[in-house]
């Protein structure tokens, strides 16, 4: 509900803007540079298993992949890019070192060069975005693609924090972003209950990406080579100035319950007893 | 990761039974007569008596009413050989008392008399072969087949071991009125050391299950196929089953260590040994691992498991020619040799098909090529693992071996990829009619039999050719509007004959079933089968144990 009345403002603001002050050539797209999260996380495949001292989850000797959403985000930014409205895309992915495997991922998709931000613990969503504010003030893009979560923790926060934080409009659940560079907006339709809304964000903006907005391309040999040669910068946190410290302990990660095996009831009068003083439904 | 998490199983609706009755030709269509070959072999088979005290076979023939009161002929679809045989007059039918001594020893419920369910059990899942059994029966345990068996053999009563039923040459449906044994109720893992990998379970296991068990272990099965969901082990440890897996962990004769097999006349074998080594006598076992169900009844496996690596990767890659894939064949093994889990080959006609018929499949390669291949690698350690093979994959594209590719970057797309390679029979199925053929040729004959078959048969029908290349194994597919005599003319004998020229043989993985029982003489020389007859006769007297299947009937006939 929150980044719901937030878009609605962002609306608001645009308008304003657009009859005060034109925007400057500065997000011009023949210069507009496109930065993309992507997270690395247990693969969307992968059964999740629970740490015996239930501190998290095992990430031991198991298949990590670049976060769907991700995936997804990196697509539109890419296609953006072919379509003649951005020069550059570039993929951010913040983490331990084998985060460089996710970026090598994405630059075989095609992002142009990868940033990689080291860090050994895992971090919360606030964290996050204050670490890619720090590198939007530094890479100063025009438009922030994101997944619209993340499948590891569910959070859906990040995108929200990272365009709160830079005071910049927002478009969350993207399941079309069509721009126009003329007037340096981004059309994004979203997918809320009961339909579609459609808003316009001023550039530079958030965009977060749902599920159905494409389907990302595979890795292709030729541009597997070819990423080989791209690019991979390594930042540390003192480098960005980001405050690590965080207000969220973890204090437990258990498993849900295990569902208890079902029973074949012999008549209708059981299943109304086990309806009601079983399963208290009735 | 485990291999089987690359692959969305659960989506497969394989085995879905939807009913191909509008695309049946007429029953007496398919009835030619069979191959000069078998027919010549004839007088051979007469040198093996029955036993001796059988009535004249002949005499029944003329007087059908005599044993039986019944007189069938058995027919099917898509297969020239099998639709001319008799039912063997010798066997007794099935009466009350029969069903109430069944029902004595399974108890009630697991004596299947309800036609729904005898459907099922009497149809193969392609809806090629359909028998007529009136009973199927759900033993529980060992002890309990060994009854039905002796009973059965006392009383002449023929009977079709069935597992999943998920065959693809006939084997596990019956022919006529054979009493259906399904060990599907015999589930149960009974061991497995965490030291040797060696897993004892019963037959009845479903083989995804067993692969989920080991994976709570660290543990991967030694084969793995797309029929994996609804396959029992006892019934892939009986047509000996191929699958993916081949290439890197062998053939069940060499991971399977042991088994517990029950005769015709109920005799229980123990030969569950837990041993990778073992030289005393005789290795029984084997008899057992691909005779299809007609020397015993596995109700018992050991079988050798493997720890399961960290490390998968698979790549999809398209190729101008045949010429091309075997040197790629050749330099993945010299390259990617310890780490190199499958290599399968699909031609451009099967990528069409499984694009036309599968929803949400799409070509990994952008433009469309004549050869597609699946390189799979499971190893160790991720990082060198992938090195390894991107510089292979890259130093191919160099070459030009490989025209373009791409390697999977997460679980998801590597199902993908696999999808395309195990929808193949699923997309088949929905095109209509067809033919399967599964052959073991030299690798380099391979692709030429596709392209003879192509020539002979022009527009009439849609020759596809995919499989386990690493394996040297065909999947030869003809694919039809409807079945009809004339393309089944004109495939057989000649693909037959064409893999008998060359040394092949004609049931690489499927086994022989009830499709290609006659046709073994062309992979097989006389005397060999002669021997295996003899063999069936010892353990099987009265030939109650998967009749008119894997052997010719010529060979029993006196």
């Amino acid at each position: 509900m929150s980044h719901h009345r937030l878009i609605v403002r962002s609306q608001e603001k645009r308008k304003c803007f657009c009859f005060v002050l034109p925007y400057s050539f500065s997000f011009c797209h023949r210069t507009m540079k496109i930065l993309v999260a992507v997270k690395r996380v247990v693969d969307y495949a992968v059964k999740i298993r629970v740490k015996p001292d239930k501190t998290g989850v095992d990430t031991q000797n198991v298949k990590m992949s670049m976060n769907p959403f991700c995936e997804i985000a990196l697509e539109e930014a890419l296609r953006i890019k072919e379509a003649g409205f951005a020069k550059e895309v570039v993929a951010v992915s913040i983490g331990p070192s084998q985060c460089v495997d996710t970026l090598r991922t994405g630059l075989a998709m095609g992002a142009d060069r990868g940033i990689h931000v080291e860090a050994n613990s895992s971090f919360l969503p606030l964290t996050i975005a204050k670490i890619l504010r720090s590198l939007a003030e530094v890479e100063n893009p025009g438009l922030i693609f994101l997944g619209k979560q993340a499948i590891d923790d569910d959070c859906n926060q990040t995108g929200q924090m990272v365009a709160a934080l830079l005071g910049w409009p927002q478009a969350t659940f993207a399941s079309k972003v069509v721009l126009d560079n003329d007037k340096h907006v981004a059309t994004v339709d979203r997918e809320v209950d009961g339909g579609l809304e459609t808003l316009s964000v001023d550039l530079p903006a958030v965009i977060t990406t749902d599920l159905r907005l494409n389907q990302p391309r595979y890795a292709t040999l030729p541009n597997i080579m070819k990423a080989k040669s791209k690019p991979i910068k390594k930042m540390t946190l003192e480098d960005l100035k980001v405050d690590i410290k965080s207000d969220i302990e973890i204090v437990e990660v258990t498993e849900p319950p295990k569902r208890k095996s079902g029973v074949i009831v012999s008549s209708v009068d059981e299943l109304i007893d086990k309806l009601k003083n079983e399963a208290h439904v009735v | 990761m485990m291999m089987q998490k690359w692959r969305r199983s659960g989506d497969f609706i394989r085995f879905g039974r939807k009913s191909l009755t509008n695309l049946r030709s007429k029953e007496d269509s398919v009835s030619r007569s069979v191959s000069g070959f078998v027919n010549c072999c004839e007088s051979k088979g007469k040198l093996f008596e029955p036993n001796a005290g059988n009535h004249n076979t002949e005499l029944d023939h003329r007087c059908p009413g005599r044993n039986l009161g019944i007189m069938q002929q058995y027919k099917c679809f898509g297969s020239s050989s099998a639709s001319q045989i008799q039912r063997n007059p010798l066997f007794s039918s099935l009466d009350s008392n029969d069903v109430s001594y069944f029902k004595e020893i399974l108890g009630e419920k697991n004596v299947i008399e309800d036609e729904e369910r005898l459907e099922t059990a009497n149809t193969d899942w392609m809806h090629k072969y359909k028998g007529s059994s009136k009973l199927m029966l759900l033993p529980k345990n060992t002890e309990e087949v060994s009854q039905v068996l002796n009973y059965c053999d006392s009383r002449r009563l023929a009977v079709v071991p069935q597992g999943g039923n998920t065959g693809l040459v006939g084997g596990s449906v019956p022919v006529f009125d054979e009493v259906i044994i399904n060990v599907g109720l015999m589930n149960k893992v009974l061991a497995f050391d965490e030291v040797s990998g060696v897993l004892v379970c019963e037959a009845g296991c479903i083989l995804e299950n067993l692969a989920n068990f080991l994976d709570t272990k660290g543990f991967v099965m030694p084969l793995d196929l797309g029929a994996k969901g609804s396959c029992h082990i006892g019934g892939n440890v009986s047509t000996n089953a191929g699958g993916l897996r081949l290439i890197r962990y062998g053939s069940l004769h060499g991971t399977v260590l042991g088994l517990e097999a029950v005769t015709a006349n109920g005799n229980v074998l123990d030969m569950l040994g837990t041993l990778r080594k073992d030289n005393t006598g005789y290795d029984l076992k084997h008899l057992f691992i691909g005779s299809e169900g007609s020397l015993g009844i596995v109700t018992k496996v050991s079988i050798l498991t493997q720890p399961k690596l960290a490390s998968v990767n698979l790549a999809f890659i398209a190729c101008k020619d045949y010429l091309s894939c075997q040197k790629i064949l050749v330099e993945a093994k010299k390259n990617l040799g310890e780490i190199l889990s499958a290599f399968e080959f699909l031609d451009n006609n099967s990528m069409d098909l499984v694009l036309n018929h599968l929803d949400g499949v799409r070509n990994p390669i952008s433009s469309s090529e004549n050869f597609y291949i699946l390189i799979e690698t499971t190893g160790s350690d991720e990082t060198s693992d992938r090195e390894k093979l991107e510089a292979f994959l890259l130093k191919s594209l160099e070459k030009r071996l490989v025209s373009d590719g791409v390697i999977a970057q997460d679980i998801n797309q590597a199902s993908s990829f696999w999808r395309i390679r195990e929808g193949i029979t699923e997309a088949l199925q929905k095109a209509g009619a067809f033919y399967k053929y599964d052959l073991s040729l030299p690798v380099e004959e391979i692709y030429n039999i596709v392209n003879d078959l192509r020539g002979r048969l022009g527009d009439l029908a849609n020759v596809m050719g995919y499989g386990h290349l690493g394996d040297g194994n065909l999947h030869l597919n003809i694919s039809t509007v409807e079945y009809n005599d004339k393309i089944l003319g004109l495939i057989e004998p000649y693909v037959y004959e064409w893999t008998s020229k060359h040394r092949g043989s004609i049931s690489a993985e499927h086994g022989l079933g009830v499709m290609k029982a006659n046709e073994i003489l062309y992979s097989k020389s006389p005397e060999t089968v002669a021997l295996m007859a003899s063999i069936k006769k010892l353990l099987d007297p009265k030939g109650i144990l998967n009749p008119y299947k894997v052997l010719p009937q010529s060979f029993f006939s006196p």
